[in-house]
This record gives C-alpha cells, sequence and structure tokens, in this order.
C-alpha cells in the first residue's frame, strides 16, 4: 500500500475539491444527469486515481495496469471529471458530458474512451465483469499483485445479480478483487431504507465470503489504510462499504435522495432555488480551499 | 441433385444421427487446442451441453459459475477484457433468454469477444415443454448490434462453426439442438462464417419454381422435401443458411432471381428468425411471395419431438405444402 504523509492527504482533498467542481460544472453544461453519487465519491477516485492505482493515463491499455470497474455507470461524472484531472483527456472536454457525438457518453462506454475499462449503466453488472477480470488475471498469473477494483452503489446490491457475483468471488477466493461499495443510503426512488432496506450487508458479504471493512468514505486516510488490508487479505475477495454523505461537498444538497438524478438547477428547492443551484454549488465547493469537512457519518 | 460434399448416407436409412451440441464440445476442445486463450464457463449444465468434454481436457480453463446465467454472461465479458476468448453455455431458453440484457450491454455493445452457445434450442426439446423450447433466440440475438448468428444443421457443421467463431474477433452466438439429428455435412462440405450453401439445385421442369432457404437442423428435412417435390415435377431448389446474420444477400439475391417464390424453414418462430430476415432483405431488394415454415406466434408444449414436429408444422410434409401454396 502506499502511506500517505499529511501532506499527501491535503493534495488528495484538494484534487476532491477540484473533481467535484468538475462535476458541478459538467452537470449544468449538460442538463441532466446525477449529482449525489459522483459528488460523494470523489474523495475516493481522488485516492484511487492519484495514489492507489497502477496505471498510465499516457497509456490507457498499459497491459499490467490495474483495473477499475465502474459498476454504478451512473455516477460516471466522477469517473470522467478524475480521468481528465489525472490526465487522460483535457478536462475542457468534460463539459461535452451526454452530449452528441461527445465520448463522455450518458452512461460509460468502453469503445467511447480510452481508459474506461467497460461499460456500464445497467445496474447490477459491472461486478461479474470484475469477478471475470479476476479470475482470467488470476488463470495466466496465480501470484498476482494486479487488483481489479470494483465501485458498486448500494441501491446496485438489490439487483440479483451482484449476488450472483459475490457468491462467485467468494467461491472462487479472488484475493485480487476489492469491491467497493458506496455507501450513500440513497437511491432515487428514496432512502434505501424503505426502497428495500440492504442491512445487514456486513454480515450479508462475511456470509459470501468477503473480508468486509466499514471506512467513513471521506476520511482518505482511512480509506487508504482499507485498501492496503485488503490488498494484503489471501483467499477471500474484499469488500470496503464506505459509509459517504450523499451529495457530500455541497452543504445544501446534502443527504436528500431528490439529488440522486437531477443536476444542479433541477433539483429541490427546499433548501435552495433552482436558479441559484449551480452557483451555491460552485461557491461553496470554493470556499473549501481543499479542506473537506469532517464526516458526521 | 444433393450437392457433391453432403454425406451420401441421407438418402438412405442409414443416416447418422447424431445432436448437433455433440459438435460443440468437439469444436470448444479443437478450439482449446488451437488457442490457450480460449475458456469455457457453463451454468450447471455441463455434460448437457457437452462442455464437459473441454472441462476434461482444460480444468484449468474452465469456470463453474452455477445456476447464474445473467452472472455468467458479464464474467464473460470480463474475462475477455483480459484477453480470454470465452466460451459461455446454457440452453438457450437461459442464455440469451434469461441474459439478454447483460449480453446486450456488457458483450455486444461492450465489444467483448465472447461466444454463446444456446443448446437445447427449438421445440425438438420435447418433453421438457415450452419452458425449455427455445424459439425466440435467434430473433433476439438478430436485433443486437455486433452479433453473429449461427444456426448450424448438425453436429459436424457446429464443429466447424465452434471453430470459427473461436477465430472470429467479436461476439457469436451458435444455437444448438438436444435431440439426435441426421448428419448431412461431411468434412468436405464448405463453412464459412456469413457464407450460405446451395444444398440442391432444382431439376424438375416446371414453369415455375420455388427457391427454399433453411437454417439450421431443419436442412435434412428440407432437402428430402426438395426431392419430393423435384420428382413431382415442382422445380425446387434448397440453400442452406447457417449464418442469419450477418445474411449471405449474394446468395439470397441469385436465389430470389432464379426462383420464382421463395420459402424459409427452421425450428424458431416464424418471426424475427431467418423467415424474418429474407423477408426483409427482399421486400427491399427483389419483392416476391415468401412463404414461412417456422413456429406461428405460439408456445410449445410437451410431446416426442416428432409429435411436436409434426403439430406445429415444422416436418417434410408441411415443407411441401408451403412450396406447394406459394409455387
Amino acid at each position: 500500500m502506499n502511506y500517505l504523509s499529511s501532506e499527501d492527504v491535503r493534495v488528495l482533498e484538494g484534487r476532491a475539491n477540484d473533481i467535484r467542481l468538475s462535476i458541478i460544472e459538467m452537470l449544468v453544461a449538460a442538463g441532466s444527469g446525477h449529482t449525489a453519487g459522483p459528488l460523494d465519491m470523489a474523495d475516493i477516485f481522488a485516492l484511487l486515481y492519484f495514489s492507489v492505482l497502477k496505471h498510465n493515463p499516457e497509456e490507457p491499455n498499459w497491459e499490467d495496469r490495474d483495473r477499475l470497474v465502474l459498476s454504478a455507470g451512473h455516477i460516471c461524472p466522477v469517473l470522467y471529471a478524475t480521468m481528465a484531472h489525472a490526465g487522460y483527456f483535457p478536462v475542457e472536454e468534460l463539459t461535452t458530458l451526454r452530449k452528441f457525438g461527445t465520448r463522455l457518453q450518458g452512461h460509460p462506454h468502453r469503445t467511447a474512451l480510452p481508459g474506461v475499462e467497460t461499460t456500464s449503466g445497467p445496474l447490477g453488472s459491472g461486478l461479474s465483469q470484475a469477478v471475470g477480470m479476476a479470475i482470467a488475471e488470476r488463470m495466466d498469473n496465480p501470484y498476482t499483485s494486479k487488483f481489479i477494483y470494483c465501485v458498486t452503489g448500494d441501491g446496485e446490491w438489490q439487483e440479483g445479480q451482484m449476488w450472483e457475483a459475490a457468491m462467485l468471488a467468494g467461491k472462487e477466493q479472488l484475493h485480487n478483487l476489492v469491491v467497493i461499495v458506496d455507501r450513500n443510503g440513497i437511491q432515487i426512488d428514496g432512502y434505501t431504507k424503505d426502497v428495500m432496506p440492504l442491512e445487514s450487508l456486513r454480515d450479508k458479504f462475511e456470509a459470501f465470503n468477503f473480508d468486509v471493512q466499514e471506512v467513513d468514505g471521506h476520511n482518505i486516510r482511512m480509506v487508504n489504510d482499507a485498501i492496503g488490508k485488503a490488498q494484503s487479505v489471501y483467499g477471500q475477495p474484499s469488500v470496503i462499504i464506505a459509509h459517504t454523505v450523499a451529495a457530500k461537498g455541497v452543504d445544501v444538497f446534502e443527504r436528500d435522495f431528490r439529488w440522486h438524478g437531477n443536476p444542479p438547477g433541477k433539483g429541490p428547492e427546499d433548501r435552495v432555488s433552482r436558479d441559484e443551484q449551480s452557483k451555491v454549488a460552485l461557491k461553496k465547493l470554493r470556499t473549501l480551499g481543499g479542506m473537506i469537512e469532517p464526516s458526521d457519518s | 441433385m444433393f450437392a457433391s460434399h453432403i454425406d451420401k448416407k441421407i438418402t438412405t436409412p442409414d443416416v447418422d444421427m447424431v445432436p448437433s451440441r455433440n459438435g460443440y464440445g468437439e469444436g470448444l476442445v479443437a478450439a482449446g487446442e488451437q488457442n490457450e486463450q480460449v475458456v469455457a464457463l457453463c451454468a450447471d449444465l455441463t455434460e448437457s451441453t457437452r462442455t464437459h468434454l473441454f472441462k476434461e481436457q482444460f480444468p484449468e480453463r474452465f469456470v463453474q459459475v452455477g445456476i447464474a446465467e445473467q452472472n455468467m454472461a458479464s464474467v464473460a465479458s470480463g474475462m475477455a477484457a483480459m484477453g480470454k476468448v470465452p466460451f459461455i453455455a446454457s440452453y438457450a431458453m437461459f442464455s440469451p433468454g434469461r441474459n439478454w440484457e447483460q449480453v446486450r450491454t456488457t458483450i455486444a455493445y461492450n465489444d467483448a469477444n465472447v461466444k454463446l452457445i444456446g443448446a437445447h434450442a427449438g421445440i425438438s426439446v420435447g418433453p421438457d415443454g415450452a419452458t425449455h423450447q427455445a424459439i425466440e433466440d435467434m430473433a433476439l440475438m438478430r436485433v443486437v448490434p455486433n452479433m453473429v448468428v449461427i444456426a448450424p444443421a448438425d453436429s459436424v457443421e457446429a464443429k466447424k462453426a465452434v471453430v470459427a467463431a473461436a477465430q472470429y474477433q467479436g461476439p457469436v452466438y451458435i444455437r444448438v439442438g438436444r435431440e439426435k439429428t441426421p448428419v448431412v455435412t461431411t468434412e468436405a462440405s464448405p463453412f464459412a462464417i456469413g457464407k450460405a450453401e446451395m444444398m440442391l439445385d432444382k431439376y424438375a421442369s416446371s414453369e415455375r419454381s420455388v427457391g427454399i432457404v433453411v437454417t439450421g437442423t431443419l436442412l435434412y428435412v428440407a432437402l428430402v422435401a426438395g426431392r419430393e417435390l423435384n420428382e413431382q415435377g415442382i422445380a425446387v431448389s434448397v440453400l442452406h443458411m447457417p449464418t442469419v446474420k450477418p445474411l449471405d444477400t449474394e446468395a439470397l439475391a441469385s436465389l430470389a432471381a432464379e426462383h420464382d417464390s421463395i420459402v424459409t424453414v427452421e425450428e424458431h418462430q416464424a418471426i424475427g428468425g431467418l423467415g424474418g430476415a429474407v423477408c426483409e432483405y427482399l421486400s427491399e431488394t427483389n419483392p416476391k411471395k415468401v412463404g414461412r415454415v417456422g413456429v406461428h406466434d405460439m408456445f410449445g408444449q410437451s410431446g416426442t419431438p416428432e409429435e411436436l414436429m409434426a403439430h406445429y408444422g415444422l416436418d417434410q410434409a408441411a415443407i411441401v405444402k408451403k412450396v406447394k401454396e406459394v409455387v
């Protein structure tokens, strides 16, 4: 694992803030898309792309790279923004999100953009693909230190296919697979506990032979430590349940499930009017100055 | 008469009877010997789909996913992303039936180099009943971009199709049957993805003629029906079309140019499969009367294969009748 100094953590927090700004800008330009998930996963994506992943933005198909599979394809604004900031393509291209002819399809498409490992969006199938990658890698290299990371939503675990994939990962003892669950507690129709309760996720994963860790998904050092431990697990796949605050970073959007599938300018107006939503979000993020507020989750 | 390369025994009672699924098992082993990246996945139907032949030979390249066809499709996609050439096999009703969206998104749209084998295709599955009789699978796969759709005529051709699919870059769907069916083709018979083959040239000298286009294991009955019709004085040719997508439009155009009307024959819904594909093509290029032998918008049921083929109008008598209707 990579050990992070306090300075490293501060730099990553700054990256996460830049990513959040880009997310807001691209969603406003697109006029549609998902807000809450991308914002709340910005810290983890900054950590992954700027510290954890073995990858090379100048050679996206480098054979020995780690693989990052985004199973919850709808949170792709955070993937695209992070990839742009990491150097895969110009940051200016981010505002083409969802527009005709763009490489930044509304849900990620592998053949459209180098560096996107797989096409996703229909929920539940990304984990299976990550499991397939982990099995194939192990066939070729039983002592592999190449990791397959799979980012899933939490609502996504209502899909049966996720548990089919989890069952196979447990059976195959895929210790080169690290699953990260964005446990933000919301989905498009409401709070996960109301739509379809998921708990106890920990018990469920343990029953499927996963090594389970739970972390504050906004505490970069804590997530990094968990990934380091996951990398050293043997004979089991790992899952990190990252407890996040939906729409983290823009306080007037946070924790409201109605921000799941709406962009700034089209969200709920209880706390901020539609004409003000994008301005308030950008101002809020600019004044954070790289400091991520302590999570209270 | 019949093409010179087909098995001479088809005109005798000694015709070899082999399930076309056997060709999958043998072809998979051959493909595995040719290319060490070939891997196989199965969802608890390893022996029934004949994947066990590969499993026995290459145990380290076989993945048992359990009864989980949706997972199997996407796991295969992930393996393809790492350079493998995965074959996934189940009953056609479950794959590509149950897992259609995973096949569409994670294999076809994702352009993953995965090969799908739909075993127990057609109503000749018999006593298992309609739940297990896939007669919609070619339609499901044909509408998906990037997907190649093949219905081999017999076990010999199925083996060739599997080897060809392993060499082809991109998604391929191959349907095979459960029941023993006549072996028509031989090692000498040509096979290439996307190529049709004339198997019977009309030899009666009637004023009007009919071109039969057939896919899959009904090739045998189409040939014997064609011979019967020529003997009765009706000029009939039989074009064997194992690849339903991409359609061999050149061969189809020639057939249409040389015959007054067309009959399509398939063990599948008359909607959306070979019959649909032929009608779509001809209506845009050379409109003429097309009769379709297939299942007409119904589900199957339990019964012996023979009873079902007769009941749903997929046997020799049904082909003869349809030709006489359209001639």
